[in-house]
């Protein structure tokens, strides 16, 4: 099997401003089990790239966006992002988690603004962003609202208001949308994809949905649990914008196809339960 | 008055139409007070039919005359209502204040650091679940008949409260909130005061609560064990003498300190908790 290669040779078309190599990341429990979350992560996302990773539960995804992020020490490896390395959160990326994370004594600005205030950023430009941020994710009305007035896909597009105020150039969103309905996460998915056009941003969005995956991914990242590990890189060679219509089109169905089988075992993608992972 | 008749034409239905809507959206404006009004009427005569002595239970009309007499005393009556509410308010606010300040800023600090609240937490329960009103003996033996003692037992009352509730506030702040921060790059003071402070609020109000109703419990038991001002000795004195009317009127006198204490506490609440749900309120109270 070549999937290991198949993971690092793949195609750039822009400079690279996400490098993660040979990346180990092992925890210690309270009961002194030894947990390999992640092993031998290797991959580059290129600048203004969108990249998706999907894998089931416990593959150790969300594990590898925490250290992207700085949150948590890598145990071995390198994660280096726009050619420094990361060592702590860093303020040139914007984070979106899977709950909104809103903080509900601030109205929809105020949370907004919470980044800014945080970094110490100049106010009254950080208040012009954040209004030109809420009415790109059509939340202009509800500014002086607070979260709790607010249906949660509306505060998911706060908390990517909020990520983007300070204008970072990465994005990196865990499972953003796995708390929403079908409906509302596919109008999140479409509106996902305008915000980034829009703001040139480099995202890497977790996902625990294939569709979610192929639909919004220049590429695919495929993990697979125990230990977290990179099976297969797959490219989207599919035109943007793209439309929801897209979802009927036979290299959609072969790429989710193809993603399916990477992670339920091949042959086995008929027989598995459905709901297990879209 | 009440009865509407349907085939009324509209311009007839709007006078009775009004309080048949009060009493089918709002029916408690109504009946709260009529509940009150037949309750004071049936102990008034219940009193007067059965033949109670006054020493045992006073008639409302009684009780309302003594509170009458009291307060229409001089301000700086020994007799009157007014030095003694005066003085017991004053007790129940200082200790109120100082105690739960106190408790408040001790549960902050110890709860900063993980070693501290883990040896301190068995300790500080154990002390949260003695009743503390038993050592108001010691507590006037040791700061005399005055002002001091008293405000030192509602000290001990309202200190343990927000001792604990504030430790649990702490403790019960959202991960993922922190977690945000520290992805914000946020510094400790940040943390503390955009996230931890506020989430902790919910709890420390309910120590505050709590604090409310043990002050005006702490102001009366301190005098009723040594003072020579307040309501409590009032009480005493009254009780002493048979004259049981005059102990409710002065019993409602703290009722009102008490309930007036509550409100305030709840429009503060009100103020900067709007944004949590009451079941959050509910924990220790």
């Amino acid at each position: 099997m070549n999937m290991e290669g198949a993971a690092r040779t793949a195609t750039l078309r822009t400079a690279p401003v996400i490098e993660v190599s040979r990346l180990e990341k092992l925890f210690v429990t309270v009961r002194n089990e030894r947990i390999h979350a992640l092993h031998d992560i290797s991959l580059a996302v290129g600048e203004r790239e969108f990249v998706t990773i999907v894998g089931p539960s416990g593959c150790g995804k969300s594990t590898l966006l925490k250290l992207i992020a700085g949150l948590l020490p890598a145990s071995a490896g390198r994660i280096a992002v726009g050619g420094s390395v990361v060592a702590a959160p860093r303020t040139d990326i914007g984070i979106v988690f899977q709950n909104p994370i809103l903080l509900p004594w601030r109205t929809v600005m105020e949370n907004v603004l919470l980044p800014a205030e945080v970094q110490g950023r100049p106010m009254a430009a950080a208040r012009a962003r954040a209004r030109e941020l809420l009415a790109m994710v059509g939340l202009s009305e509800f500014e002086n609202k607070y979260p709790m007035e607010l249906s949660g896909g509306m505060q998911q597009r706060a908390a990517i208001s909020r990520a983007l105020v300070c204008d970072p150039g990465i994005l990196l969103m865990d499972e953003p949308f796995g708390a929403l309905d079908a409906m509302t996460r596919e109008q999140m998915n479409l509106d996902l994809q305008r915000i980034w056009r829009d703001s040139g941003k480099t995202v890497v969005l977790i996902t625990h949905s294939i569709p979610e995956a192929v639909f919004l991914g220049d590429r695919v990242i495929v993990m697979s649990p125990r230990p977290g590990r990179i099976v297969r890189v797959i490219d989207v060679p599919m035109p943007r914008p793209r439309s929801l219509d897209l979802m009927g089109e036979p290299l959609f169905g072969r790429l989710t196809g193809d993603i399916r089988k990477l992670l339920y075992g091949q042959g086995s993608a008929d027989s598995a339960p459905g709901g297990g992972i879209s | 008055m009440t009865s509407i008749d349907d085939t009324l034409p509209p311009g007839e239905t709007a006078q009775p139409g009004r309080f048949t809507l009060l009493m089918r959206t709002r029916p408690e404006i109504v009946l709260a007070p009529l509940l009150l009004v037949v309750v004071v009427l049936a102990w008034e005569y219940g009193v007067l039919w059965l033949d109670v002595p006054t020493y045992i239970l006073p008639p409302p009309s009684r009780i309302a005359f003594a509170m009458w007499q009291g307060l229409d005393a001089g301000i700086f009556d020994r007799g009157g209502y007014w030095l003694h509410a005066g003085v017991t308010i004053a007790e129940v606010l200082l200790g109120f204040f100082i105690g739960s300040g106190v408790g408040l800023i001790l549960g902050t600090v110890i709860s900063q650091f993980r070693i501290l609240e883990a040896t301190l937490r068995v300790y500080l329960v154990a002390i949260q679940s003695l009743p503390k009103v038993a050592l108001a003996p010691i507590i006037v033996m040791w700061f005399g008949f005055g002002l001091t003692s008293k405000v030192v037992i509602i000290c001990l009352l309202t200190f343990f409260p927000l001792l604990i509730t504030s430790m649990a506030g702490f403790k019960a702040v959202d991960a993922e909130r922190l977690e945000l921060m520290r992805a914000l790059g946020a510094r400790p003071w940040q943390i503390f005061w955009k996230v931890r402070f506020p989430s902790a609020l919910p709890y420390i109000f309910a120590g505050l609560d709590m604090a409310a109703v043990l002050a005006v419990v702490g102001a009366v038991v301190g005098e009723f064990v040594g003072a020579q001002r307040g309501l409590g000795t009032l009480i005493l004195s009254m009780n002493a003498q048979m004259d049981t009317a005059g102990t409710f009127s002065v019993f409602i006198i703290l009722a009102i300190v008490g309930v007036v204490m509550y409100q305030a506490m709840r429009i503060i609440e009100r103020r900067f908790l709007f944004w949590s749900g009451d079941h959050m309120r509910a924990i220790g109270s």
